[in-house]
């Protein structure tokens, strides 16, 4: 919640900001500066790159600063760490009263050095001085009763801390902790968590990278990194091609013969709705787990994406193209190859585009129900042992080759089929 | 016998509800070789689909056309198509667009070259051989368009409204490449059009088609085509006889669209 509130902030602030320092550079030579009529008219809104920069910086100070992280100088108030004090009154069972101070050491376990005991005094009367630790975000039961004599007897009670009265089910609050008392009367001491996301939900950003380098250079469960994301990368791109190797010609013979829309019509309108990801229990069951099953999987995911394209290429051929190139003499197989294949290439390429995407989607959530290797396995497996910052280094890592590949989909589409659109 | 002879079509659509349309009944044509032959009629009144008869696309209903003394079956090389816009190869630069025609005679890359390079120049594209046709404008397409039907050296150019889609001006000045084209190539032409004033002015003669069911209303023989060879195209708007035969021609197809149109309101 704080973060959205802080996101927006930044949001709104950066506007005003980039709006201010751009009003004295503005130019006025382009074309759109000169339109009166700009809201509502779409090719009037190009990105603002300023803003771009700014989103992805302000994510990546979001992040580091709720995490606490060494990269930058601010952050949010992060857990108590330290000394905590707090006085108490106990009512012993002849209706006497005490006080006694607790201290108690709360440290970060992720550190790594674990403060030793305190010695302390225990104090006169019969309640006693105590102390004891609690790891940061944790809560610790300090049972001041133990310590106290006749803290095991009937009556003996804690009425106050820090002079507030507490009482069972009730809290108060003290500098840097919320203490609770439990049903039982015990005090249950949580020391403030500050902002800061604990690093189990999500670690700082070095932490990630420190990761990343780590498993970049040993590797993760009998894998190198490269292996865990060159075998989800096989595993896409060999079941992409097998689809389209089948789904392409199918896709022309049902855009070509009426025999076979008519035939594979029922099967490619049911199997389209299907999403890849139900397919994968039966997957499972028929194929196994292995490489097998997932690449079967990833065919059947883009097969249809890719006969539908071919269907739809060929049916989006001009008459007038097929006319002319009949009474230019061209024999039904000219035609074929040279006027219908080459018409469907932009949309087999928007299929394939489509097809990519969702087989990359398809693929990691099939290594996440099984796998000894890939991107899936990698951060489900890593999950297990809450290793958040693997899992965060596998999902920006998963994310930016699903990036990539589309990428490089659009490039060789614009190199191969440069009339698209035109 | 030469020449192009059309006779006695009739072609009914059966729509898949049970009704037929008699989108052409009865109609007969003899034209010889050598001839420009232009189509006006209001929109629907059959000019396309007469003319998918003749290029083959479509077999008629009744009736048949001859060309040279063969029956007319299908396509074929011999009766190029022009239309009117989005038939060239967008894949296909301008060279291998108008290349086609030989390429699938089989002729050699150096002869297809040479009778390329030869056309473009007629249609003033010289240089344009390694252009990507969407690069072009809309006249420059159609001009792509009419070399590659002449590449195929055909008997027959067969023309679907090829220059609908253009600007008046750019209109104009391909309506001259147009003459020049029949006039140097001895072609015979047919050009469907909707625009009165190109007909007139590039047909040698003129057939007015009526709708419900399509045929031929009336025909008039003209000589502005001829004029039009040697002349500027705006002069022969001025030459004895065009605005007295454009208007009667133009109220004819008013009268026929209202008539149209006035049925469309009783039903
Ligand atoms: N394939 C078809 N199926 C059914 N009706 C058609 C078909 N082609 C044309 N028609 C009908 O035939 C008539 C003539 O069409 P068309 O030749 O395209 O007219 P024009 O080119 O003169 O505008 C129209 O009424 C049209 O609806
Ligand atoms: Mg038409």
């Amino acid at each position: 919640m704080a973060i959205l509130i802080f996101y927006i902030i930044i949001f709104v602030a950066a506007f005003y900001v980039v709006k201010v320092a751009t009003s004295f550079t503005k130019s006025q030579d382009d074309f759109t500066s000169l339109k009166t009529v700009t809201f509502g008219d779409e090719s009037a809104v190009s990105p603002n790159r300023a803003a771009s920069f700014i989103s992805v910086i302000a994510v990546f100070a979001i992040w580091a600063a709720f995490t606490g992280s060494k990269l930058i100088p601010i952050h949010v108030p992060g857990p108590f760490i330290g000394e905590l004090t707090f006085s108490y009154i106990a009512m012993n069972s002849s209706g006497e009263t005490d006080d006694a101070d607790v201290t108690i050491t709360v440290y970060d376990v992720q550190s790594g050095d674990i403060p030793e005991k305190l010695d302390i005094d225990p104090g006169s009367g019969f309640a006693h001085n105590d102390t004891d630790q609690i790891i940061t975000y944790r809560s610790g039961l300090i049972k001041v009763q133990n310590n106290d004599d006749g803290g095991k007897e009937k009556g003996y009670k804690v009425i106050s801390v820090n002079g507030q009265e507490i009482s069972p089910d009730t809290e108060i609050f003290i500098d840097n902790a919320r203490i609770f008392m439990t049903r039982k009367g015990t005090l249950s001491v949580t020391p403030e968590k500050g902002w800061q996301m604990q690093p189990v939900w999500l670690p700082a950003p070095e932490t990630v990278w420190s990761r990343l380098v780590k498993v970049g250079s040993e590797g993760y469960k009998n894998f190198t990194l490269l292996e865990h994301l060159g075998w989800s990368l096989i595993r896409v791109v060999v079941g992409f091609l097998a689809g389209a190797i089948i789904g392409i010609p199918l896709g022309y013979a049902m855009g070509l013969s009426g025999w076979f829309r008519g035939w594979f019509d029922p099967i490619v309108e049911f199997m389209r709705p299907v999403p890849p990801l139900a397919l994968i229990p039966l997957v499972i069951i028929w194929f196994g787990i292995g490489e097998q099953g997932k690449i079967i999987l990833l065919f059947l995911a883009s097969l249809w994406i890719m006969t539908i394209s071919a269907r739809a290429g060929v049916s989006g051929v001009n008459i007038a193209k097929i006319h002319a190139a009949y009474s230019l003499g061209a024999s039904k197989w000219q035609i074929m190859r040279l006027v219908i294949v080459p018409n469907s290439l932009p949309e087999i390429f928007t299929g394939a585009r489509v097809s990519m995407g969702v087989c990359w989607g398809t693929v990691v959530a099939a290594e996440l129900v099984a796998a000894q290797k890939g991107a899936g396995m990698m951060i489900i497996n890593a999950s297990k042992f809450q290793m958040t910052d693997l899992v965060i280094m596998g999902i920006v890592l998963i994310g930016v080759i699903g990036y990539a590949i589309d990428i490089l989909m659009r490039i060789s589409e614009n190199y191969l089929v440069p009339w698209k659109g035109k | 016998m030469k020449g192009l002879s059309i006779n006695n079509i009739s072609m009914r659509f059966d729509l898949k509800n049970g009704s037929s349309v008699q989108a052409l009944k009865d109609v007969s044509l003899d034209i010889d070789e050598g001839q420009i032959i232009t189509v006006l009629g209001p929109s629907g009144c059959g000019k396309t689909t007469l003319l998918n008869i003749v290029a083959g696309f479509l077999a008629p209903t009744e009736g048949n056309v001859v060309l040279n003394e063969q029956v007319v079956q299908g396509p074929g090389a011999e009766r190029g198509m022009v239309f009117q816009q989005g038939a060239l190869f967008e894949w296909m630069n301008v060279q291998s667009n108008v290349a086609f025609g030989p390429r699938m005679k089989g002729m050699s890359k150096s002869e297809q070259g040479e009778k390329v390079k030869h056309l473009l120049e007629i249609v003033g594209l010289a240089d344009f051989e390694d252009k990507a046709v969407y690069e072009l404008s809309g006249g420059m397409q159609q001009r792509v368009a009419l070399a590659r039907c002449l590449a195929n050296d055909p008997d027959v150019i067969l023309m679907d409204e090829p220059l609908g889609a253009l600007d008046a001006l750019t209109r104009e000045k391909m309506q001259g490449l147009v003459l020049k084209l029949w006039k140097e190539t001895g072609k015979t032409i047919i050009l469907i059009t909707h625009s009165v004033e190109e007909a007139v002015l590039l047909g040698e003669r003129l057939l007015v088609l009526a709708p419900r069911p399509g045929r031929i209303h009336k025909e008039y023989t003209l000589p502005f085509a001829e004029m039009g060879v040697n002349m500027d195209l705006r002069e022969v708007k001025k030459a004895d006889g065009y605005t007295k035969t454009r208007d009667e021609i133009l109220s004819i197809i008013w009268e026929m669209e209202e008539e149209i149109m006035g049925r469309a309101e009783e039903n």
